[in-house]
């Protein structure tokens, strides 16, 4: 009994020190920091907040980075759904080197997908003539990096995994019978799509265009490589990155104020990614 | 014959899941696919409803080739292993899916639909999804979702292996008077053999592949046309030195023989019924009794053969150890693929034409011998 008393104690201390030290290490990792950006933010007042994040350049910044965000997303759910459908639905040659293909954004430092993009579309990058044979059959000057497609193509190359990484389990664990029933029945595959599987994955697509649009909007190291002008084609990460650097109070103050967005829109993300988690646990209970 | 394969092969990298499978199946007949796992057989039915394409042979739905005839386009109702009910979607539109990718009007939908819910007694379940059901009502609804598009052939992959054996044996008889009731030709798939003598009038056996056998429950229990049918089917005891058994000589080449429970005959030595027979019999040794309800198996240990029998509750108590006489009437020999019943040649010579077999099982004044 007393041996019992002394092991349950004994657990009990590891228990709280182990809930101790994961709670400090947030807290001084992350949460300090996160409170440290809101406050110094508002360290000259409401009124220089506002007007921080009015000025020309985040404005521009702030455009650029939903443009960036908006197209990544958009191009990586599409493809996302077709590499998983791909991935889940058929068997084919070199199907695993696909799947690892996809996964290489994770495993690679975006600086490098930048300098990828640099060799690949630049003026003396493999793609060019080709780039410039286009350009002279549309009549127009294509330009991709240091211009704002280069942007959209980092970003989109650093999001590419998410949304197909949240689906190809949930394809997977579900088999395909209900798509053969439905076949069998004779709904075609939009059909099927509609009725059938995007019921099953709906929250787990929503689940990974969310991590998509969070790592699209925070994205500097990639679109750092290919941006080089301040106002044109900076985004907000940049834009906080050269306010910054540039060294008198008022920028820093400034540049605090443009990241205080930008953890707003974490916190956004944090709370929707929540309540997706919970919803799709509920529906998860529907088997 | 309304549904016909015809020297199907189908290969799944490399392996060989049907070899030259030849069946025929009669219109309005309900028939079991019976073998092992991995025999082949859910791949039968998968080529039958077009869900799989054979790599050769031929398919014939009521006299037209089907091969190159789109799955939807079949007439065919298919009821899958796990159901594969829509699980985002109530049981009235589980039922009614079919009907609706056939745009028919809604009114039709509704009263076809509620005549299916009424027929399998889903009735006050409209509402609910698949996992609010129960194994035999989700089995129910998946019958009738099958049935809405008033399909010609109605294929079931293992129909019963999610419910519960208590209820079992009460569905098999549903599902068997509900398909005879609307009197749609049938296929289901099984590994059960009870299942497949108590439901279907037809069993095709599969093995690795092949179609072994092909014939009513009576047919392939009391002639096993091949090795593998007659060690499949039954309860039987495989053994190898059937020579050294009274009565039987093992004849050329045959070195194998099956044995089932009904073959034999297990009695205590002071049962007078048996004085004329005695002579033919084994002594053996009680090693096991298990209760099986309506009878008790007995395990015996005859000169280091093993062998089991069935006993009559009604009968004497038997233990474990005690010393038994025992008569094996008869046993089927294998050799390769070929099986011969052998009948016991003393018992023959004691009681010629089985005259008096009836009364060594059954006493005139009651039903057992004690
Ligand atoms: N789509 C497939 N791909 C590869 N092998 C398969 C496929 N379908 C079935 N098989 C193989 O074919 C064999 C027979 O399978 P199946 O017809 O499902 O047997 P059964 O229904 O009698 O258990 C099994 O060994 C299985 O592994
Ligand atoms: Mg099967």
């Amino acid at each position: 009994m007393a041996q019992n008393t002394k092991e349950k104690k004994k657990t009990d201390i590891v228990r709280i020190l182990l809930i101790f030290i994961s709670l400090a290490f947030v807290a001084v990792m992350l949460v300090i920091p996160l409170v440290s950006v809101i406050y110094n933010s508002l360290r000259k007042g409401f009124a220089f907040y506002v007007e921080a994040l009015s000025g020309k350049y985040v404005v521009s910044a702030f455009k650029v980075t939903m443009l960036a965000t908006v197209i990544a997303v958009a191009v990586n759910t599409f493809f996302g759904l077709v590499a998983s459908w791909a991935l889940t639905r058929f068997s084919f040659r070199g199907k695993q080197i696909l799947a690892t293909l996809i996964d290489i954004p994770f495993s690679i430092s975006p600086v490098i997908a930048g300098l990828a993009y640099i060799m690949t579309f630049g003026r003396l990058g493999w793609a060019a003539p080709f780039l410039e044979w286009l350009g002279g059959l549309l009549g127009i000057e294509i330009k991709i990096v240091f211009a704002l497609p280069g942007v959209v193509l980092a970003t989109i190359f650093v999001t590419f995994p998410f949304v197909s990484r949240e689906l190809i389990p949930v394809l997977n664990a579900d088999g395909t019978d209900e798509e053969e029933a439905a076949a069998l029945m004779g709904a075609g595959g939009w059909s099927i799509f509609k009725s059938i599987t995007f019921p099953r994955i709906k929250w787990a697509l929503l689940y990974g265009v969310i991590l998509c649009t969070a790592r699209a909007l925070g994205e500097f190291g990639a679109v750092h490589a290919l941006s080089k002008t301040r106002g044109k084609t900076f985004t907000l990460p940049l834009e906080i990155d050269a306010l910054y650097l540039s060294g008198d109070q008022d920028s820093i103050v400034a540049s605090f104020a443009v990241s205080s967005i930008l953890v707003i829109l974490a916190v956004l993300v944090l709370v929707l990614r929540y309540v997706l988690e919970y919803k799709a646990k509920s529906a998860g209970k529907r088997r | 014959m309304y549904v016909e394969l015809k020297n199907i092969n189908k290969t799944f990298d490399g392996f060989r899941a049907s070899r030259d499978i030849n069946i025929g199946i009669e219109k309005g007949s309900l028939t079991a696919l019976l073998g092992p796992s991995g025999s082949g057989k859910t791949t039968i039915l998968r080529m039958i409803a077009g869900l799989e394409n054979p790599d050769s042979g031929d398919i014939f739905i009521d006299g037209v080739r089907v091969n190159d005839i789109a799955p939807s386009e079949r007439g065919i109702g298919f009821v899958f292993q796990n159901y594969a009910l829509f699980r985002y979607m109530t049981v009235f539109d589980n039922i009614a899916y079919g009907l609706k990718i056939r745009k028919q009007p809604k009114e039709e939908i509704k009263k076809r639909v509620t005549e299916l819910i009424e027929l399998t007694g889903l009735t006050g379940m409209e509402k609910r999804y698949p996992n609010q059901l129960s194994g035999g009502q989700r089995q129910r609804v998946a019958f009738a979702r099958a049935l809405a598009p008033n399909p010609h052939l109605l294929l079931l992959d293992e129909p019963f292996a999610a419910i519960d054996a208590k209820v079992r044996h009460e569905l098999r008889m549903w599902l068997r008077d509900m398909i005879h009731k609307v009197g749609i030709t049938s296929i289901f798939v099984t590994h059960d053999q009870d299942e497949a003598v108590e439901v279907a009038s037809q069993i095709i056996v599969t093995n690795n592949g092949r179609v072994e056998q092909t014939g009513t429950a009576r047919e392939i229990y009391g002639r096993p046309a091949t090795a593998f049918v007659t060690e499949f089917i039954g309860q039987p005891a495989v053994i190898d030195n059937y020579g050294r058994l009274k009565g039987f000589e093992e004849e050329d080449g045959f070195t194998k023989a099956v044995v089932r429970p009904e073959f034999i005959e297990a009695f205590k030595s002071d049962n007078s019924r048996f004085k004329h027979v005695i002579g033919c019999s084994e002594e053996g040794t009680i090693t096991d009794i298990m209760f099986r309800g309506t009878s008790l198996e007995l395990t015996l240990d005859v000169g280091g053969i093993k062998l089991s029998t069935h006993r009559s509750l009604e009968r004497r108590e038997v233990e474990i150890g005690e010393k038994m006489r025992v008569i094996i009437y008869r046993l089927f020999a294998v050799k390769g693929d070929e099986v011969r019943l052998i009948e016991n040649e003393e018992l023959k010579k004691q009681d010629m034409h089985n005259a008096r077999l009836e009364s060594y099982l059954y006493s005139q004044d009651g039903y057992f011998v004690m």
